[in-house]
């Protein structure tokens, strides 16, 4: 018998259960997952419109040291972008996914390389699937074109947000995924703010082995 | 991690007497108590969300060979590969094998108790692979070659003053102590090991069955970077942790990093479904996720199945009264506080942990706290209870509590007993300053008034007084 048999027959025995898992164990098992049976939401969680999302979403960026900038379209974006860089001293070169690369980016004088990032890139530009107003995450999907490296290992993560693609939860995330995809991609990524630890003397310092800044672009895509 | 918990009265009582823990102690205690608090009172369903947690744990721990294999089943289909390992030792042969068959040379690692309890550096440092522990805290006891003292903070119990000096010997760079430049001295350091490694180790915070996903709960991103980088990623944890769905892991969310360190959300959630696509142009080509039973099997149908609800927030020993004065290390293994005084005797032996189930004050704290409702001052007590029936407890102890039976068990005796101990209670308290009476001596309890006076009785027991004043009541009622 294999480590596995006698690790699941002493599960069975305990359990009070006789023999091998049954099929209709395994099926029941399924229909419960299929289910999706959502628990308690705070409030926090439940904002009826988009304004409240929004200012939901903005509110939790804040406390997370995420910040939030906010332009009416996409091609604003470059603009907005130097402008951040500027503030903080970086210098005006960024990787970026390739869905951005019909943004008017050397208009704005922005260097932009289409590729994913290595561990020399100082700022990276993803957009994501989609953002969680209640906790203020940004929830990133892997694949070919959205590597996750680009917005982990350089200094700076600029993320591109759609204001339509503001929802309340991680379960509306998760339905919306399920919705959208055919199955779940092989990194799913959700990032509240700069990466930190508090190792020493328990003091929070920012930046530990992620981005010491996450800056957010919201475009305010949808009609309020 | 060797097995050190049959000493925890001799480490405990050298710990309260390290004035550098000490120091770390109260600053820690001061930060996990007040944040879990604050962040706790912001969710207005906090307690709804806690019954709904615990009732979904309960359910998978219920059908845990079903959901097991769902997990099995749904990983296996996205490339993963599973392993099963009984003891600690399969548990490394296989990870070891891993290793070498891929000719691994340098493995990176984000923080993961089970492989604490497996002590799997060792076994892969013997093998000839290089183990690289990433968390910073963790990172700090590799280098000061200590194990963790608690499951969040693994480092808690080091002041800045000693990682300068570990981080001046290994890195050798100039001393720093400024906290957020010491951070970037071993950003810096540990980048290098995050891009060159073959192989990347995590634990898994929860397992997902739903879609095979296994996934990590982390502040720092290392856990990213050990997932993503090595071309294998190989997960090492038990099987207590599957969930169903993506929408228990959301409720479970709401209460794990709000009881651990009182953030309203963890920095990373890092959820890995299998090996890289064709196409992609990061991610492991092999992933390998070791299951590992350990005893925990032995809980399932126990009346101490609860505890397998357990999510590792710390929550339980940040409250705790004895490990705020203790630290993690006097337990002696992976887990301290509450969770550990109920997980060590279950894994390592109740011969070998016997002081820990002890090593509380029953104040209830732990299960007020536990995000997951684990009756832990209940179990504790079984512990107890179960060491007793063993004779595994000294015979002073046997004796005191036969003879405190003999006497609750006779209500003429029990009251004669009392009325005498009371009394001599009394004759053996002294007269304090402000007039109160306390007794500063007790034979053969020297250990609890060494530290701490006890308030003397009056001389009467509850009994005599509730007696006396029965019989007034009668007198007044027949006057009426």
């Amino acid at each position: 018998m294999s480590a596995r048999e006698r690790i699941l027959d002493r599960i069975r025995a305990n359990s009070g259960k006789t023999g091998a898992t049954t099929d209709a164990e395994r099926s029941a098992v399924r229909a419960h997952i299929a289910q999706h049976a959502r628990g308690p939401v705070p409030e926090s969680g439940q904002q009826a419109t988009l304004t409240a999302r929004v200012a939901q979403f903005k509110k939790e960026c804040e406390r997370l040291k995420t910040s939030v900038d906010e332009v009416l379209t996409g091609n604003d974006v470059p603009q907005a972008l130097a402008g951040y860089l500027e503030q903080n001293g970086l210098k005006k070169r960024v990787v970026a996914w390739v869905s951005f690369s019909n943004l008017p980016w050397s208009s704005a004088g922005i260097q932009c390389e289409k590729r994913m990032a290595n561990g020399d890139d100082l700022v990276g530009v993803t957009d994501c699937f989609c953002a969680i107003s209640e906790t203020g995450t940004l929830v990133l999907l892997s694949s070919p074109a959205t590597p996750k490296l680009t917005a982990l290992l350089p200094e700076t993560h600029v993320c591109i947000v759609r204001a339509s693609r503001l929802v309340n939860t991680m379960e509306e995330a998760m339905a919306l995924q399920r919705q959208e995809q055919a199955m779940l991609p092989r990194a799913t990524f959700l990032v509240s703010g700069p990466s930190r630890t508090a190792d020493i003397e328990q003091t929070i310092v920012i930046g530990a082995h992620g981005p010491y800044r996450v800056h957010v672009i919201l475009i305010h895509d949808a009609v309020q | 991690v060797e097995i050190r918990s049959m000493h925890f009265k001799a480490t405990a009582s050298h710990k309260l007497n390290d004035a550098v823990l000490q120091a770390s102690l109260i600053k820690a205690r001061s930060k996990f108590v007040d944040g879990r608090a604050a962040a706790v009172a912001e969710v207005e369903v906090w307690q709804e969300i806690r019954s709904h947690a615990a009732a979904l744990r309960d359910h998978v721990i219920a059908n845990l060979d079903a959901y097991l294999l769902e997990f099995e089943a749904n990983a296996t289909a996205r490339g993963a590969v599973v392993h099963w390992a009984e003891t600690a030792a399969e548990a490394n042969a296989i990870i070891v094998k891993i290793a070498t068959d891929n000719q691994v040379k340098v493995a990176t690692k984000s923080k993961s108790m089970v492989s604490e309890e497996i002590s799997l550096n060792a076994a892969l440092e013997t093998a000839g692979v290089e183990i690289v522990e990433t968390d910073l805290g963790e990172y700090i006891l590799q280098l000061a070659d200590e194990p963790p003292s608690h499951i969040v903070a693994p480092a808690v119990h080091k002041s800045k003053e000693q990682v300068a000096d570990l981080f001046q010997a290994a890195h050798g760079k100039p001393r720093l102590t400024d906290i957020p430049a010491m951070t970037r001295e071993a950003r810096e350091v540990l980048r290098g090991k995050f891009l060159s490694a073959d192989m990347g180790i995590s634990g898994a915070n929860f397992l997902i069955a739903e879609t095979g996903t296994t996934l990590t709960v982390t502040n720092e991103g290392n856990a990213d970077l050990v997932t993503t980088i090595p071309r294998i990623h190989c997960v090492v944890t038990g099987v207590e942790k599957v969930i169903g769905t993506l929408e228990d892991f959301a409720t479970l969310i709401r209460l794990l990093p709000r009881s651990a360190t009182g953030q309203s959300a963890a920095n990373y959630l890092t959820l890995t479904t299998g090996v890289k696509m064709p196409d992609e142009q990061e991610g492991p080509d092999q992933m390998h996720i070791v299951l590992i039973d350990a005893g925990r099997t032995s809980l399932v149908g126990s009346d101490m199945q609860e505890m397998l609800r357990c999510i590792r927030c710390g929550a339980c020993m940040n409250h705790c009264p004895v490990y705020q004065n203790v630290g993690g290390h006097a337990y002696g293994w992976v887990y301290p506080g509450p969770m550990g005084a109920v997980l060590t005797p279950a894994y390592v032996g109740i011969e070998k942990a016997g002081d820990l189930p002890n090593a509380a004050t029953m104040c209830g704290e732990c299960q007020v706290v536990c995000p997951v409702k684990i009756p832990l001052p209940n179990l504790m007590r079984k512990w107890r209870e179960r060491q007793f029936s063993q004779g595994l407890r000294p015979w002073s102890e046997r004796l005191a509590i036969a003879l405190w039976s003999a006497c609750a068990e006779r209500p003429r005796l029990y009251a004669f007993a009392t009325k005498l101990a009371a009394r001599v209670a009394l004759w053996l308290s002294t007269k304090e300053n402000g007039g109160a009476r306390v007794i500063r001596y007790l034979p053969g309890l020297d250990g609890w008034t060494d530290g701490r006076d006890m308030p003397a009785p009056q001389g009467r027991t509850f009994r005599e007084l509730f007696a006396e004043s029965k019989s007034s009541q009668a007198v007044r009622e027949k006057s009426v």
